[in-house]
């Protein structure tokens, strides 16, 4: 509950942000500090410095760019949940956000500190691997993006350098007949995702899986794409059975956490459950 | 005037406005000009001997005050009090010192302790103190605890054992011997966190000057904290005031003696400054007591139509690594005495072993002791109709204790006061519509969903009394309450309490009370509690007993202050006591209504004494220490109805329904929220909360991330409703409200989720029920 004491820097462009980084390598970018500020009141964290970048203006906001939406990185969790954009387009960001902690935390957290601070059981490093989303980080040598896939390294970590910010998310805009959904196994105590499992499906004209992708949160040590279960359900009639059996593979090829909750086999069974679960919602919205 | 009756109004809690607009007047709250803080070094080790304290970097840190060790408080300070000696148990009470001195035993058990000008400097100065350990093996489960070559926490207590607590009545080998039926189960009734809204802490500032402590505390029990501190300070009784006005929440939790408030206590003395000390949630977690934690062995005697015949339990109760203040009497007598439930069982036998261990010490939580003997119970009952195949309903018919037999003298020595059992599960199934919820079952369980419904039927010992009792059971207290009613010259009305309510409404339910017995306005009636300074006397509230003991001290208060207004009345209407009649607030001449006066009036007169005849004294308020000649004995039926997931184990609540009596109802919105309340709790047992310990004593479950307490979105909604059968024991006739939820409702949940799980052939999980464990009882049948 008493942090360390730290210096507290607010940047008001993203450029100061980085200066500021540069000049104190252990300082921690702070925007809604839901994940940060508890582990500094418990002493699981305490770096010298702060660097305040929820006030950056053009690090917030949700803008239409033709075949993609783009969210700002310190855009909060309840202003995404409002957008009437993001309803219409991607509507697994609000429903995923919706079972996210409180409405508390929903006002203060941001879609760019969960997918930085890469909290294993965060809920959307999932629905970005599914969305096939793209990450725009801004360093010293200036901008880059990162694909999703490549972008959840492990435990609490990414691909970001040490002096990258994270600036924004970019989703492209799905095809016709596309349905997604995210389901989700929360814990009890915490509420975080035992297992969540993000699914974003388009079916072809013939009724086929034209398209999937599946995100699994929750279940390991970060966030990971199912390409077997991907590849399984490509070109598929989505039966049940269809569905289940690719399913089944969901597991496979994964590490597992264990603890006094769910352990790793249970985690596993989850896994399969919730991404048949995600699986089969996403192909029925899909069927609209 | 006070016209309208108040007793059963269902007045919103006059409490609440300060509280939800948080100008309530907890411990932090308060501000004392020049205060420090105070922050305690906690052991990461469950058993570890201390080889070396290094304080001298913490000392010269900027903003730090001073800094103690356990040897630095032994002169300081006496142990930390164990106040419940029970008899004839053989009981050792090992030394348990505030700040630990060559070992520690549990994680979380004191070994420094910080004073500084601000809590962040004092969390610094923690981390800046070097302690060096020596390991020793830790034992946290009870059982292995007494077995030959544990690991020993105390030279002085062998085999860890504290006690052997024995309460045979009848022959249970004859029963045994003689039953048609047996039926033999280990059961575990697991660990709690009793987790109050706001953890402990304390203020004490000493008076170097009069020599007096003043400490805010966050105590269910102010009186017995003065005397304690009393005795471990070693400053009079006299020059100790404790406060506790507001308090949030405590179930038990807040009963106790603790180190925490001791050394606060102690180095105001030591420093001449006021010191706060506030618990973090961290600290709650390891440093206040735990629940429950007991593995009972049961052996249940019955005949072929349903008829228990007995009840042999031998039960081991995890106490922790010291014995807290309460701890040895919850498991023995708050549980061993209700060991046959509502039923007409001839025979109880039971057998308690109380075993430290190093974990958190154990004591009251909600129920306390009484859920464990419900669970025990209603668990085994549901297995033998099971095992006869009879329905759960009709088993716990035929062994009801008929309501013509109360009061029922049990084969514990109980004596039930009053009682229809059968009256709350008659209640209850209509509101649940049984018969058509078991076709619905059927129904269901044909398209492969699998719903359950789950029984709990019981009577609870509470509005713990009388202090006969208290001393038979080696409480080193009694159990009456007392009461002050005072009127003042305007009319208006002031009442002291020694119970301290917090949570429980009784400063709304007290005023009900009053405004009815004198027939003053609800407004006129001011309820004052938790300050000794105010309150001269008091025992505190717990085993659901402020209203049932509190309530009739203030009942009994003020009948003895209308005695006294109608003599003054009397006098005044030049006519004998006996002619005058008192009804709503006024006394009138019988056969003449005219000519009267009102309370308020005759209050007046009282303390202008212009006009008393020499035998009355003036002024008009009275004094009552009641001490009750019984306990009471609430009871109910609770029915769950719940629907199992089994592909994740999850359980989803459908239906949840309490019929409870506790006797005549004061106010039944208070009541109700405490039944809601009560639930919650009992609920969270059965399928989200547990205390999870490692083999090596780290509490793993040792923050809000990782223990469940349920939030609203995790209940279902509950129907309420009740039956009367008012008690003998009180002149309102009310019984204790606060602990029945929590007792009656672990074992309906538990028992309906393995009613849900049936066809896959489960008859039993241990508790708690959490999606893996349902998960994995369903896969090994499915195998």
């Amino acid at each position: 509950m008493y942090p360390s004491a730290f210096t507290y820097y607010r940047a008001g462009s993203v450029q100061e942000a980085l200066k500021l980084l540069m000049e104190n390598p252990d300082a921690k970018l702070l925007a809604g500090g839901h994940s940060l500020i508890p582990a500094m009141k418990l002493r699981l964290a305490s770096p010298p410095a702060l660097i305040d970048i929820s006030r950056v203006p053009e690090l917030a906001g949700i803008r239409d760019r033709g075949d993609r939406i783009v969210i700002g990185a310190t855009t909060r969790y309840d202003d995404i949940q409002r957008s009437e954009l993001v309803r219409q387009v991607l509507p697994i960001l609000p429903e995923a956000i919706e079972v996210i902690g409180d409405l508390q935390v929903r006002n203060m957290g941001t879609i760019g500190g969960a997918l930085a601070h890469a909290d294993p059981a965060a809920d959307l490093p999932a629905v970005v691997l599914a969305l096939g989303a793209e990450l725009t980080a801004f360093g010293p040598d200036g901008e880059r993006t990162i694909p999703a896939d490549q972008f959840f390294v492990d435990l609490f970590t990414t691909a970001l350098q040490p002096n990258e910010i994270l600036t924004e998310i970019s989703f492209p805009k799905p095809p016709a007949h596309t349905g997604m959904s995210y389901q989700k196994f929360a814990n009890p105590a915490s509420g975080y995702a035992v297992v969540g499992a993000a699914a974003v499906v388009t079916l072809g004209d013939d009724g086929k899986v034209a398209a999937v992708r599946v995100g699994v949160t929750g279940a390991g040590p970060y966030a990971v794409r199912r390409q077997n279960v991907e590849q399984a359900l490509t070109g598929q009639e989505p039966t049940a059975a269809a569905i289940e059996a690719a399913s089944q593979l969901a597991s496979e090829g994964m590490t597992f956490n264990s603890d006094i909750f769910a352990s790793d086999e249970y985690r596993a069974h989850l896994t399969r459950v919730f991404v048949k679960r995600a699986l089969t919602a996403a192909i029925e919205r899909a069927r609209g | 005037m006070a016209v309208t009756k108040l007793f059963g109004a269902p007045i919103k809690r006059r409490e609440d406005p300060r509280l939800i607009t948080g100008r309530g007047n907890f411990t932090d709250h308060i501000r004392l000009p020049g205060t420090l803080v105070m922050a305690i070094k906690r052991s990461p080790h469950a058993h570890a001997r201390i080889v070396r304290i290094d304080t001298s970097k913490a000392r010269v840190m900027r903003g730090v005050v001073a800094v103690y060790t356990g040897q630095d408080l032994i002169d300081k300070l006496a142990p930390v009090p164990c106040a419940w000696l029970v008899p004839d148990s053989d009981l050792k009470v090992p030394t348990y010192r505030a700040v630990a001195v060559d070992k520690v035993r549990y994680v979380g058990d004191a070994v420094a302790v910080v004073v500084a000008e601000d809590r962040y400097v004092a969390q610094d100065a923690l981390e800046a103190i070097e302690v060096e350990y020596e390991p020793l093996p830790a034992v946290v489960d009870q059982e292995k605890a007494l077995e030959a070559g544990a690991p020993q926490l105390y030279e002085e207590v062998p085999n860890n054992l504290a006690f052997h607590w024995k309460l045979h009545s009848g022959d249970f080998d004859a029963a045994w011997k003689e039953a048609e039926v047996r039926l033999s189960r280990r059961l575990i009734n697991h660990r709690l966190i009793p987790t109050a809204m706001e953890p402990r802490g304390a203020l004490a500032a000493y008076n170097p000057g009069t020599g007096e402590l003043t400490i805010w505390c966050t105590s269910q029990n102010p009186h017995i904290h003065r005397l304690l501190l009393s005795a471990v300070t070693g400053l009079p009784e006299t020059r100790i005031r404790v406060i506790a006005t507001d308090v949030g929440g405590g179930f038990g939790s807040k009963i106790p003696m603790y180190a925490g408030e001791m050394i606060a206590a102690a180095l105001s003395r030591d420093l001449g400054r006021p010191i706060k000390w506030i618990e973090t949630r961290q600290e709650n977690y390891v440093a206040t007591i735990h629940g429950r934690d007991h593995v009972q062995y049961v052996d249940i005697a019955a005949q072929r139509d349903g008829t228990i015949t007995g009840v042999r339990v031998r039960a081991y109760a995890n106490l922790g690594a010291y014995l807290s203040t309460a701890a040895p009497g919850i498991p023995t007598w708050l549980f061993g005495l209700m060991l046959q439930g509502p039923y007409a069982i001839p025979v109880i036998h039971c057998d308690v072993f109380g075993v430290l261990t190093n974990t958190t010490p154990t004591d009251a939580y909600r129920g306390a002791g009484r859920p464990e003997a419900t669970y025990l119970l209603e668990r085994m009952v549901d297995l033998l109709a099971r095992e006869l195949r009879m329905d759960p309903v009709e088993i716990r018919r035929k062994n009801f204790i008929p309501k013509d037999r109360f009061p029922y003298t049990a084969p514990s020595g109980l004596v039930y006061d009053s009682g229809d059992y059968e009256a709350t599960l008659n209640r209850a199934l209509e509101l649940v519509d049984y018969d058509n919820l078991r076709h619905q079952q059927a129904e269901l369980r044909q398209q492969g969903r699998y719903i359950g419904i789950g029984f709990s039927t019981y009577v609870e010992v509470c509005g713990l009394a009388p202090s006969q009792a208290a001393g038979a059971m080696g409480f080193q207290g009694g159990l009456w309450e007392s009461a002050i009613v005072r009127v003042h010259p305007t009319g208006k009305v002031t009442v002291f309490t020694g119970s301290n309510p917090h949570g429980q409404g009784e400063e709304t339910t007290f005023a009900q009370l009053v405004a009815d017995e004198l027939g003053v306005p609800f407004e006129d009636v001011e309820v004052i509690h938790g300050d000794t300074e105010m309150v001269p006397f008091g025992m505190g509230t717990y085993g659901s007993r402020s209203t049932a003991v509190g309530g009739a001290a203030l009942v009994a208060a003020c009948r003895k202050v209308k005695e006294k207004a109608q003599r003054i009345a009397a006098h005044l209407l030049e006519v004998a006591p006996e002619d005058v009649v008192f009804e709503n607030g006024r006394f009138f001449v019988k056969g003449a209504p005219d000519r009267g006066m009102t309370i308020q009036e005759v209050a007046l007169q009282a303390y202008l004494a212009w006009k008393l005849p020499r035998d009355i004294e003036p002024g008009l308020e009275a004094t009552h220490f009641w001490d009750p000649t019984n306990n009471t004995f609430p009871f109910g039926c609770h029915i769950c109805v719940v629907e199992v997931d089994p592909e994740t184990g999850k359980v989803t609540f459908l239906q949840y329904v309490a019929v409870d009596d506790v006797g005549n109802v004061i106010n039944p919105m208070i009541v109700d929220g405490q039944v809601h309340g009560g639930i919650a709790q009992g609920l969270a047992q059965a399928v989200y909360e547990y205390a999870a310990y490692d083999a090596n004593g780290q509490l793993l479950s040792a923050s809000l991330m990782d223990y469940a307490i349920p939030k609203a979105s995790m209940l279902p909604s509950f129907s309420v409703d009740r039956t009367v059968t008012p008690t003998p024991v009180n002149p309102m006739g009310v019984k204790g409200a606060g602990e029945t939820g929590t007792i009656a409702s672990t074992p309906a949940v538990v028992n309906a989720v393995i009613d849900a799980l049936a066809p896959f052939g489960i008859e039993h999980i241990d508790i708690p029920l959490t999606p893996e464990r349902i998960w994995r009882a369903v896969l090994e049948r499915s195998r």
